[in-house]
């Protein structure tokens, strides 16, 4: 579809209106529709849905709606947001009852004929409307052992890694921190084990660091004792919300499981470590 | 709250497991019917002791209790499939609704996870991979064997059946569900943190891998299969099914 151009100053006015003629004919073909949104409203754990019903279109993504609502008919609306790229994690939400951004969720994804409901993630604690406290992951991630290289390989301080090596744990560095994965995860959203479990995101992290070529630090009795790897049953559901499509499970919290096996549950391993000696990384 | 059938997977899950429970339960316990020819069923596979070509030994070792030979082999790949980490996530769902579905309320408040007694038993799994890669040879020696049927004049000659081609495509099926097994992989370089200097096990490692990411699949597949080669030569040796020879 191509739009009428301005045919010269003469004709100015009716250009214009034809311009705008067709912007409304581009409009109406984008496909306007009015959609209902029931939005959580409230503070600090208590409140409701609350129904907004506002004009949409094509290609429009739940954040876009979420903040026209905002300015146009409820400006005390909390949401968390910051970049509309899906890159900083920012706008996590559940919408229609799934963990998903809100500026990764277009509206045409959702189904056209039901009210778009949004709620704050379950699994931290709520501020108020949208928004939630996650600041407990802030608190977690301090307590995984940090990145521990082995000595330089080279005099001026350097190291020598191979591609191949470092390629596996690449894939967890995508992570943007959206903790969409520790909301999904039914041992903190369920069950509340923010105590004694780290979560998905940081069974990454950790995974990133352990499975690193170059460290030689020892996570896997932290990740045991302290960090209940053993609460995770492979549900796969973090996989399965992760905007980055980290394979989280498959990848990063399975293989830390035969770490923790190794170390600690086959006696097989053990005897070899007594005939050989402790594992060097 | 979810909106979406997020109970179908769960149920189906559900009734197929218990199918295949059900079934390799009542076939464990039949004891006949078990071969066709030179088809052996791989719920009765190994065939330990007996009166059949396919038997180890002709009379019954000591250590050998005198029960249905299904019943000394299918603990070792129920043992297997049982604590796979594929099918731990699923039953864990399907059956005890830990969780029903990915963020669907709980029926339960207390959690233990795998982290105490019983489930902590699931860290056995990688002793069951290594009797499970042993059937596969088991398997694929039977395999072969489908392939050659006595003569009249009681040597055996090559020749194909359907028979033989469903216990083939039954060792494959099981080959890329037990090779691309989570714990398999971590033994075949999962656990080193430097694979670059090691070609073979950097191989060996991308292999599992691969079939790794189609485990899913793979578990599903060969849990069918497994159950309708037995349902084949079962019903062959009944006498319902004729068994039909392509070479």
């Amino acid at each position: 579809m191509t739009a009428p151009q301005p045919s010269g100053p003469d004709t100015h006015g009716v250009a214009v209106d034809a311009y705008t003629a067709a912007q409304a004919a581009q409009d109406a073909a984008v496909g306007h529709e009015t959609r209902t949104f029931k939005l959580w409203r409230g503070a600090d754990g208590k409140g409701d849905f609350q129904d907004f019903t506002t004009e949409t279109n094509d290609g429009m993504v739940v954040l876009d709606a979420i903040h026209q609502i905002q300015a146009e008919q409820c400006n005390d609306l909390a949401v968390r947001w910051n970049c509309k790229a899906g890159k900083c994690g920012s706008c996590s939400a559940e919408i229609n009852g799934k963990p998903k951004l809100m500026c990764m969720t277009r509206l045409d994804e959702l189904p056209a004929n039901e009210p778009v409901t949004v709620e704050p993630m379950r699994a931290f604690p709520h501020v108020r409307d949208l928004v939630t406290d996650v600041s407990w992951n802030f608190r977690v991630k301090p307590r995984i052992q940090k990145f521990t290289p082995r000595p330089p390989d080279a005099p001026d301080g350097t190291w020598r890694i191979q591609q191949a090596d470092v390629e596996r744990v690449q894939e967890f560095r995508k992570c943007i921190e959206c903790f969409l994965c520790q909301d999904v995860c039914h041992v903190l959203r369920d069950h509340h084990k923010h105590e004694e479990f780290i979560g998905p995101r940081f069974l990454v992290y950790a995974a990133a660091l352990e499975m690193h070529p170059l460290d030689v630090a020892e996570r896997t009795t932290a990740l045991k004792d302290d960090f209940g790897i053993g609460y995770c049953n492979i549900t796969k559901c973090c996989t399965k919300v992760c905007p980055e499509h980290i394979t989280i499970t498959d990848n990063a919290i399975i293989p830390l499981k035969e770490r923790v096996v190794d170390e600690h549950f086959d006696p097989l391993r053990a005897l070899v470590r007594l005939v050989r000696g402790p594992k060097r990384k | 709250m979810r909106r979406d059938a997020w109970w179908v997977p769960q149920i189906g899950a559900f009734v197929v497991l218990s199918s295949f429970l059900a079934y390799a339960t009542w076939a464990a316990f039949q004891n006949a019917h078990y071969e066709f020819g030179s088809y052996l069923s791989p719920f009765y596979s190994p065939l330990i002791t007996g009166d059949s070509p396919h038997a180890w030994f002709r009379t019954r070792p000591w250590f050998v209790p005198a029960i249905s030979p299904a019943l000394l082999i299918l603990p070792f790949p129920a043992g297997f499939r049982f604590t796979c980490y594929y099918y731990r996530g699923t039953y864990y769902k399907a059956f005890w609704a830990d969780p029903p579905g990915c963020a669907v309320g709980e029926p339960r408040n207390s959690y233990l996870g795998e982290k105490s007694f019983p489930l902590i038993l699931q860290n056995v799994h990688r002793y069951f991979m290594y009797a499970a890669v042993l059937f596969l040879g088991i398997l694929a020696l039977d395999a072969y064997r489908g392939y050659w049927f006595a003569g009249p004049d009681g040597v055996k000659h090559f020749g194909i059946g359907v028979g033989s081609l469903v216990l083939t495509i039954n060792v494959c099926l099981l080959s890329g569900y037990t090779l691309g097994c989570h714990s398999l992989r971590h033994l075949v370089g999962g656990y080193l943190d430097r694979l670059s200097g090691r070609p073979l096990r950097r191989k060996a490692y991308d292999c599992v891998s691969c079939l790794n990411r189609g485990h899913m699949n793979w578990a599903w597949f060969s849990l069918f299969w497994v159950a309708f080669s037995d349902i084949y030569v079962r019903m062959c040796s009944m006498g319902i099914w004729h068994d039909v020879r392509i070479l």
